[in-house]
């Protein structure tokens, strides 16, 4: 593929993060509240939303916080409910390998899912411009920083109950970014699979990540599966 | 309050892992290639790992959930337009809140 890298390619990515760094505004607002919550320092909450930058992995990480900080738990922790991104990476190699080498890492260092699924279906759909995946990943990490440290600062003054519909902003994305991603009867099966095994998994390793990696993995490899017997002319 | 250098360090661990997630699967794939069958696997993730992320969420749910779910679905099926559905989901599960 002939990669491009444009400024307007740039923009297109920003303007359709906006919504996104919206719509992750919450879930970011809720994490800088329960870093509040765990008595870490502003600085401590600037740093791990900064340099970590996995929502999910810090709220896992942040439920077994301790003082002094576990720092084999909090690193086990996200690498658990992270190893997805080691298996979303390869995907954006259309556009990575067209870039240099600090280009490719800098632009993985940023990888979260929301960018990740618009910049695939573009990538589907013939996209060349591997500035699309910048322009969509700065201003998510941004509006996550503002976010989360604005939960922070205001966890003392507001006192939003946990089941507070606002919260479900954070699924509502992963819902909507679900549509796009469809492309025919034939993603019915691994997605019923995946489904399925990750709510058996969720429910036998409780306070755990474990299932989304075992249902995407058992999706995929069903899906294979079923493309392989329809290629050999059984499907 | 003084900052607490154990928070810094499981921090910073937190950040090492995390990093080598995001870079360490297409570093050793650009390296090594992958089977059909392992690439062919792979076109399938993007759908299987946000369901998997959603299905549990929405089994253990409340009804104002499962309505706002639909609500985001439908709205970004016929619009396209990411934000409106987040918002139309939002708005969807405080009314059914509100209201029941």
């Amino acid at each position: 593929m002939q990669v491009v890298f444009t400024r307007a390619g740039f923009w297109r990515g920003a303007y359709r993060a906006l919504p996104l760094a919206l719509g992750l505004a919450p879930f970011g607002f809720v994490t800088g509240l329960v870093i509040a919550h765990h008595g870490l320092s502003l600085l401590d909450c600037v740093l791990m939303n900064v340099t970590v930058y996995a929502g999910a992995a810090q709220l896992v990480a942040l439920a077994n916080w301790t003082h002094p900080a576990p720092i084999v738990a909090a690193a086990f922790a996200a690498f658990v409910v992270n190893i997805r991104f080691m298996l979303m990476g390869p995907v954006l190699a259309p556009w990575l390998d067209g870039l240099s080498l600090a280009g490719r890492y800098a632009s993985l260092s940023l990888l979260v899912d929301h960018a990740w699924a618009i910049s695939v279906t573009d990538i589907r759909n013939g996209g060349r411009d591997a500035a699309l995946y910048a322009g969509l990943s700065l201003p998510i990490w941004a509006g996550w920083l503002v976010a989360s440290t604005a939960g922070f600062l205001l966890a003392r003054s507001l006192n939003l109950p946990p089941h507070h519909p606002i919260f479900f902003g954070a699924l509502a994305a992963f819902l909507a970014l679900l549509v796009p991603l469809w492309r025919s009867k034939a993603d019915l099966l691994p997605w019923l699979v995946a489904g399925g095994v990750a709510a058996v998994a969720a429910q036998v390793l409780p306070h755990t990540s474990w299932y989304i990696l075992i249902g995407a993995v058992s999706g995929c490899l069903a899906g294979a599966m079923m493309d392989r017997r329809r290629e050999s002319g059984h499907g | 309050m003084a900052e607490d250098p154990s928070n810094l360090y499981a921090i910073a661990a937190m950040a090492a892992v995390t990093l080598a997630c995001r870079c360490g699967g297409y570093f050793v794939f650009s390296r090594v290639r992958p089977t059909p069958f392992i690439r062919n696997a792979m076109t399938h993730l993007p759908g299987c790992i946000f369901i998997s992320y959603v299905v549990p969420r929405l089994i253990t749910g409340s009804p104002a959930t499962w309505i706002g779910a639909i609500f985001t679905i439908l709205t970004m099926a016929l619009s396209r337009n990411l934000g409106a559905s987040i918002a139309a989901g939002i708005a969807a599960t405080w009314a059914v809140t509100a209201f029941l």
